[in-house]
């Protein structure tokens, strides 16, 4: 017998059983691989996943300020616990005792206005009401008032307003649906939720806007690129690194520099027109501050994203596929249709995924030749953090377009397989 | 050089000239024409033309100059697509997204025929290359002599006249190429199909051919068939292009019954055969095959000049005995010796006397 078989685990040299000499082994090398990526998951961890965990809770969290509303309006909320808005009448003497006390303290905290912007974004008036009864209010006392409830409504009319008390019921818990449910266009009224009038519908239609005009830039981005990309594959190496150079040069050139030379070429006394003018028609030509002006820039600033995973895929062609195919009788158009373009389509998946999901998330370009009709769901986010401050629903629109792109990915794995991009 | 012009010709060249820069031809005034059903084989260094006139053949260059005709017509303005010659590739270039049988089935689908007699096609070429179980496979999935063998079967499925071959054993190991080889003249001769085959490897031009075309620089140096050409080379760059081969520098210093003295430039006089010299007094370069070389001297003729010839180095080759000897002044002559039981193995230092026969010597352009 030239081996003897034994009943335990196999042993190393030194007889420590392999598998645990060889996880030893194994462990320096894992954690110097480790070693090596830390900085880059540290990276990752601080710069994209905490930023977008952070956004998706605040699209949820119902606060005012730094606060959550419950916390500032302990009293109110519990009092209010029991009231039915859809009775159509106040709140018991209690709630509005609560008001005033929660209101105070507020008042204290400085926290009453940054509370009345909270409610004026679900409905409108809220803010001025908590911004105008703030020092009146500050100045009552609790334990001498009576009816507090015709108090707080001397003080202002408003308070008697059953809308805005069911505004402040609607929103009293730590959690909130209402900034979804304004990105969709809905509104919480006291009969329940519905839908905004049509012509309210204002982030629906951005979101639509967004995505037809990025599948439409990918699309023209596809129709140029696809022939210069053959192009720079077909040519000897030397001329192609040329041109090359000429596709990458609008990389090299800032975002802001290459949008305002296309402001100064498409404006209405631009290159272009003049030169339409000149050419003898009378009329000129608007393209830009519209559709039109966001696709011509926005095509010409993400065509590289196009062009360099076609080409990287084309430049695996040898071009003798296409001499057989017409060695075999396909005409030119066969041969391309039936042999090189299904060749290449792991590079137009790569390319039209990459410009789709650049373009989605497109602002400058959009914020400046956009004009009114051609501002993307990115300008609107911008506006509603920075001018509202309204960073829930803004963060709520964000993930709703990060939702968008994700499904979107999901979906094109489902038809194209993301196996079959190549970038290169 | 030889030169067939019969008007049954089924591909012809006539005065082709071909220039990529305007400056310089790549190809010379080549006058080449096939019969029916031929084997022929464009052998030459890179660069000696032979691809470059197998693609306007093809139809993927255009000849500068002159006129190619298949089948008595004109082909020079007819796109590829519509000359039906079928082609196999360097690289096979099997199309990598469509399977076997689809790669198979793309000529036919071209042509507009049917789905079943498309089928029966396929599966006909398939079996013929011994390839019937890999119909669905892709051609990723096959080794280098399967696609070899379903890139054969797609060139020859929609049944061409004409297949031409660019070097398409290249990829393959030895032992796999000679097997091919054979595989390869075997159906071109049972389908009985013209073939232009393009190689750089002069094993498979001599041992697939019915005639070999030798390129350099632009022409043809010689166009025979392979025993022809292996054993009677028309110049200096046919004799050292084909097999192993011993040249010696001389003039001819006499020239009388078919026959040459030629006097060495180390003084010696050796008896040769005047294939490409002049007359007397001109350079030549003598060219003897290494296997035809006698240590015996009793096999030689009594009046035989012979040569003194050291042995620098011997090697045991299994078959034959590979011996290098200093002769004339040069170190690279080297001797075959068949491994028979009565055969001598020289000793490196050793001295021999060598000899030949004037037939095998053969005088040659210098």
């Amino acid at each position: 017998m030239a081996d003897t078989t034994t009943d335990g685990p196999m042993l190393a040299a030194d007889g420590t059983p392999l598998k645990q000499s060889l996880a030893r082994a194994l462990r320096r090398q894992k954690i110097r691989a480790l070693m090596l990526t830390a900085p880059l998951l540290v990276f990752v961890l601080v710069s994209f996943i905490m930023p977008i965990g952070s956004m998706l809770m605040r699209s949820i969290q119902n606060t005012a300020g730094t606060e959550y509303v419950p916390d500032i309006l302990p009293n109110v909320v519990a009092e209010l616990e029991g009231w039915d808005p859809t009775t159509g009448e106040l709140p018991s003497e209690a709630a509005f005792r609560a008001m005033i006390v929660d209101f105070k303290a507020a008042f204290e905290n400085k926290q009453h206005t940054q509370l009345g912007r909270r409610f004026n974004y679900e409905t409108p008036g809220m803010s001025s009401l908590f911004r105008k009864s703030g020092r009146k209010v500050s100045r009552m006392d609790v334990a001498e008032i009576t009816d507090a409830k015709a108090e707080l409504i001397d003080v202002d009319d408003d308070w008697g307003n059953i809308q805005y008390w069911a505004t402040i019921k609607a929103n009293s818990g730590y959690y909130t649906s209402s900034y979804y449910m304004a990105a969709f266009d809905a509104e919480r009224t006291i009969e329940g939720v519905q839908m905004k009038d049509p012509d309210q519908r204002i982030y629906q239609k951005l979101m639509l806007r967004t995505l037809w005009l990025s599948g439409l830039i990918t699309f023209c981005t596809l129709a140029i690129g696809y022939p210069v990309a053959w192009l720079l594959a077909d040519l000897p190496l030397r001329t192609s690194n040329l041109l090359m150079i000429l596709v990458l040069l609008p990389f090299w050139t800032s975002l802001l520099v290459r949008t305002s030379a296309w402001k100064i070429l498409l404006q209405e006394q631009g290159v272009i027109n003049d030169i339409w003018i000149a050419l003898g028609f009378s009329d000129r030509l608007s393209l830009i501050n519209n559709q039109l002006g966001v696709v011509i820039a926005m095509t010409h600033i993400l065509l590289p994203f196009m062009i360099l995973p076609l080409y990287s895929v084309m430049k695996t062609i040898p071009p003798s596929y296409l001499r057989a195919a017409k060695s075999l009788g396909a005409t030119n158009t066969t041969a391309f249709l039936r042999v090189y373009f299904p060749q290449t389509t792991p590079g137009i998946g790569a390319g039209a995924l990459l410009v789709f999901i650049l373009a989605v998330g497109y602002f400058i370009t959009p914020e400046l030749v956009g004009g009114a009709d051609g501002t993307f769901i990115s300008n609107r986010i911008y506006f509603q953090f920075s001018t509202l401050g309204n960073w829930g629903l803004a963060a709520a629109l964000g993930t709703i377009m990060l939702a968008i792109v994700l499904l979107l990915y999901y979906v094109y794995d489902k038809l194209v397989g993301i196996d079959n991009v190549k970038l290169g | 050089m030889a030169q067939t012009h019969s008007n049954d010709a089924f591909v012809a060249f006539e005065r082709v000239q071909k220039s990529y820069d305007g400056e310089t031809l790549v190809v010379k005034d080549l006058n080449l024409s096939l019969p029916k059903g031929e084997f022929l084989t464009m052998l030459g260094p890179s660069g000696s033309g032979k691809t470059t006139c197998l693609m306007m053949l093809a139809g993927f260059e255009t000849a500068t100059h002159g006129e190619i005709k298949l089948d008595g017509k004109p082909i020079n303005n007819i796109p590829p697509h519509k000359r039906g010659i079928g082609m196999v590739f360097q690289n096979y270039a099997l199309f990598p997204h469509m399977t076997v049988a689809e790669n198979l089935a793309f000529p036919l689908e071209v042509r507009k025929l049917g789905k079943s007699e498309r089928e029966a096609k396929v599966k006909r070429a398939l079996d013929m290359v011994q390839m019937g179980a890999f119909g669905g496979r892709r051609p990723a999935q096959l080794s280098g002599g399967q696609q070899q063998r379903i890139a054969l079967a797609r060139a020859l499925v929609f049944e061409p006249e004409l297949v031409l071959m660019d070097e398409p054993l290249g990829a393959l190991d030895k032992q796999l190429r000679e097997h091919m080889q054979f595989e390869i003249t075997r159906i071109a001769h049972d389908l009985g199909i013209t073939t232009v085959y393009v190689t750089h490897d002069q094993t498979e031009a001599l041992t697939m051919s019915d005639r070999v075309a030798v390129f350099n620089d632009g022409r043809i140096q010689q166009l025979a068939p392979p025993d022809e050409l292996y054993e009677a080379p028309q110049n200096s760059f046919v004799a050292q292009f084909i097999g192993e081969n011993n040249t010696l520098e001389g003039t001819v210093q006499e020239l009388r019954d078919g026959y040459a003295k030629v006097r060495l430039d180390s003084g010696d006089i050796i008896d040769c055969k005047p294939v490409n010299v002049g007359k007397a007094g001109d350079r030549t370069l003598v060219s003897i095959r290494p296997e035809r070389v006698e240590i015996d001297k009793s096999r030689l003729h009594p009046d035989a000049h012979t040569l003194k010839a050291e042995v620098l180095e011997f090697v045991y080759m299994g078959d034959i005995f590979r011996t290098r000897l200093r002769v004339a002044g040069r170190e690279d002559f080297v001797i075959k010796t068949r491994n028979a039981p009565d055969q001598r193995r020289l000793k490196p230092g050793e001295m021999v006397e060598i000899g030949w026969l004037a037939d095998d010597c053969r005088a040659l352009d210098a």
